[in-house]
């Protein structure tokens, strides 16, 4: 079936047959003919953001919190570069988004036109694929392919360049059936290799599964298939920064996170095993610390849908390519074919030594009467929200992103966004937007740091206008509190440039937003002032002045390896040698 | 029907070979990458190579099937074979790109580079040249008093071996196409 219509409406058109509700854009002169068709309907909300950056993310906190694409509608030139850190950052996190962009027409590129920039040569790198659109006829194919790539395989952003005489011009408009693409990733794995894990698996003496954002990706059912299997099998579990909440923080084989600022057990965990069973994660640099260290002893599983992260930087001995969902359903297919057998004995005895490690008890911090730790406002937040029935938890970059993952506990998928390959400041607020525009009951918080919110604060005009009672949770230490943590660390505690000098008055800028400002640095009034922020039924910017030399424990040092963790501030000397200052 | 005209190999000799055994030694591979002719598709296998720090050591691209539109890009690489795994991979992610193969280790391939070669002199070096271009059985394509322009078709090794020779025989300038392969047998 085909019709005829204008470029314009067809964007409209594609997007209403994709299932798309939101649009989260800014609009300009290269994309006013879409602008013109989005004003005459009312299927698709248009989100207005501050800036296109905004658009992005908050498109990224749409897809992370729904498992639905996020779109974003932005103008060509400096709307489609404002774009260009919110695409990188969906790259590097695999965030399935759409992100259109306006172009000048077609007969005047390459004439350095007014708001004209080379897009989808800027975006190539950081986009999953990008289509420059050169004819109308063109348009719906390229638009329901755009869905299908960012979509399909290891999710990511796609951009399509829509030139404004083709969104003027009349062409055939098609369905999204009629959508032919050769790019069909391959979604089962390897039974051979499934049944060699299995196999792993039943002998294994000290096995650990190690989880990432793949899991969170491939849907409700991967989260649902790695529980039945983490609990038939008793093995332990920890999980990277993106795979949080894919299995519970209540559940009893949880070690928390791991990583550079994961948890002791967590890391110990990883260093000796015997059997590694990687799970939609990529051996990230924050994850493995020294390669040549890492987890030595161990068989080492990656169960990965992009066949490039195998064996990238860690060698694999059992790889398997596909889509985690899939890969799971078929180990426990052949796990209970095989009779559901596992080294019980061992596994206890395995289990014996994490509760040896567990008493360490790597999170403990020293609380004050005066101050206001950042662990523990975030102990009370996580006290005072625990039981709301849908809370979703963004974050900014630094040391209040570590903190909110040590102290928050996540029961779901989906409901844990930020920033954790790109480690975009400025990601939260306008994330925290996008999630709450898809979930408009629920409680939406940001955990930030003030010099992190400051990046994109305009954003909170976004929320104030659509009414999105977003909570902005500022941990404020006037510091930029990682950076500072590594110059203590590393550079003999000369601070260079990491302190906020200047800060605006956030309760008198919550005002002058519209939005509610809450003030609180004093821990006894901190209960009732974060209730304060829950009742109010609105945007509001909690400024929660906290201490502002705290150091993020525990941590493994840049060219350390896990079993060399820091635990707390008596361990920090001179801990970074001169190999390991080079490192980020 | 493939326009690379390669048959699917078993997994042991498969692009996406998953369990290399990871050495230092530096190897060189051919690649034949099958994509899509669309705008830009060489932006993105360049862009691949310049921005993960490979090697590219030669690189030709034309249309094979033009109904298809469909491109064979022949690169020439190196690197360890850990690196060379992570390219293979890298490559088969691109959208636009329909198939990778590794002729060097997929079977025995044939590899052939044309180059042409200005070489001027007179007198008895001019017979000299002319005469071991008989021997490469190379062409030539133009001529003046003073002046040849050589043909030469075969691996890049045989024509690394003409210029050897041309360089004290006067030659000025050298254009090279850069390698095009195919696996042997059908």
């Amino acid at each position: 079936m085909s019709k005829e219509m204008t470029g314009a409406k067809m964007v409209v058109q594609a997007l209403k047959d994709q299932g798309v509700d939101t649009v989260f854009g800014y609009p300009g002169g290269a994309v006013l003919p879409i602008y013109d068709e989005v004003f005459q309907q009312n299927d698709i909300r248009h989100i207005l953001v501050r800036h296109e950056q905004g658009a992005v993310h908050a498109a990224e906190g749409y897809a992370r919190s729904t498992g639905k694409p996020g779109v974003a509608l932005v103008t060509s030139g400096p709307g489609a570069t404002n774009a260009v850190t919110g695409l990188t950052d969906a790259l590097m996190d695999s965030i399935p988004i759409i992100v259109l962009t306006g172009q000048v027409p077609t007969f005047m590129i390459g004439s350095d036109a007014f708001q004209e920039a080379d897009t989808v040569g800027i975006t190539r790198p950081c986009t999953k694929h990008n289509w420059l659109v050169k004819e109308t006829d063109a348009l719906s194919g390229i638009m329901h392919e755009a869905f299908h790539v960012a979509t399909s395989g290891r999710p990511g952003p796609v951009l399509v360049d829509i030139p404004k005489d083709v969104q003027f011009a009349t062409g055939k408009y098609t369905g999204p059936k009629a959508m032919q693409s050769h790019y069909q990733p391959q979604v089962k794995g390897d039974l051979e290799e499934i049944t060699e894990l299995v196999a792993a698996m039943e002998k294994a003496k000290r096995p650990v599964f190690y989880t990432g954002g793949g899991v969170i990706n491939s849907g409700p059912a991967a989260s649902q298939l790695l529980r039945e299997l983490v609990d038939a099998t008793g093995f332990p579990i920890t999980s990277t920064l993106m795979g949080l909440g894919a299995y519970p923080a209540s559940g009893k084989n949880w070690l928390g996170m791991l990583g550079m600022h994961g948890l002791y057990e967590a890391n110990l965990a990883m260093h000796d095993c015997d059997l590694m069973i990687n799970i939609g994660a990529r051996f990230d640099d924050r994850i493995t610390g020294r390669i040549d260290a890492f987890s030595p002893k161990s068989t080492k599983a990656h169960i990965d849908i992009d066949p490039s992260s195998i064996n990238k930087v860690v060698k694999t001995d059992i790889p398997i390519v596909g889509d985690v969902a899939h890969v799971l359903e078929d180990i426990l297919k052949v796990w209970k074919s095989r009779g559901r057998k596992t080294n019980a004995d061992a596994v206890a005895k395995w289990h014996g030594q994490i509760n040896e490690w567990r008493k360490v008890n790597c999170l403990a911090y020293t609380n004050s009467e005066t101050t206001i730790k950042p662990q523990y406002a975030l102990q009370r937040l996580e006290e005072l929200t625990r039981d709301h029935p849908s809370r979703y938890i963004c974050t900014e970059v630094g040391q209040h992103q570590m903190w909110a993952a040590q102290y928050l506990g996540f029961e779901d998928p989906n409901r844990w966004m930020t920033s954790g390959g790109l480690g975009t400041m400025g990601y939260g607020t306008p994330a925290s937007i996008g999630v709450q525009i898809a979930h408009p009951d629920a409680l939406v918080i940001n955990v930030a740091g003030e010099a992190s919110w400051l990046m994109n604060m305009q954003e909170m005009g976004t929320a104030v206008q659509y009414r999105a009672p977003v909570k902005q949770f500022i941990l404020n230490n006037e510091r930029l509190g990682m950076v500072r943590q590594w110059q203590e660390l590393l550079h003999g505690e000369r601070y260079s440039n990491s302190w906020s000098e200047a800060l605006p008055d956030f309760v008198k800028l919550a005002e002058a937003f519209g939005a509610k400002g809450i003030y609180c640095d004093n821990p006894a009034d901190l209960d009732d002032a974060i209730r304060e922020m829950l009742a109010y039924d609105g945007p509001v910017i909690f400024d929660c002045v906290v201490e502002k030399h705290e150091n993020c424990f525990p941590m493994i040092p840049s060219g350390k390896a896990h079993n060399e963790m820091l635990l707390g501030e008596a361990e920090t000397q001179g801990v970074i040698d001169a190999k390991g200052s080079v490192l980020v | 029907m493939s326009a690379l005209k390669i048959k699917k190999g078993s997994n042991s000799h498969s692009a996406y070979n998953l369990r290399p055994t990871f050495s230092d030694v530096v190897e060189r591979h051919t690649l034949a990458v099958l994509v899509e002719n669309e705008p830009g598709v060489l932006a993105r296998v360049i862009g691949l190579f310049s921005g993960r720090g490979y090697n590219i050591e030669s690189l030709t691209v034309a249309e094979v099937d033009h109904t298809g539109h469909l491109s064979r890009i022949t690169i020439v690489t190196t690197g360890t074979p850990q690196v060379i795994v992570q390219i293979k991979a890298q490559l088969g992610r691109i959208v636009s790109v329909h198939e990778v193969h590794d002729l060097t280790v997929e079977g025995a391939s044939v590899e052939r580079e044309l180059a042409i070669m200005k070489v001027v002199g007179t007198g008895d070096k001019r017979v000299e040249a002319l005469r071991l271009a008989d021997i490469f059985r190379a062409n030539v394509v133009d001529s003046t008093l003073e002046s040849f322009i050589f043909e030469i078709t075969g691996a890049p090794e045989k024509v690394d071996a003409f210029a050897d020779l041309m360089r004290p025989l006067g030659l000025v300038e050298m254009a090279r196409t850069g390698v095009a392969a195919l696996l042997r047998g059908d």
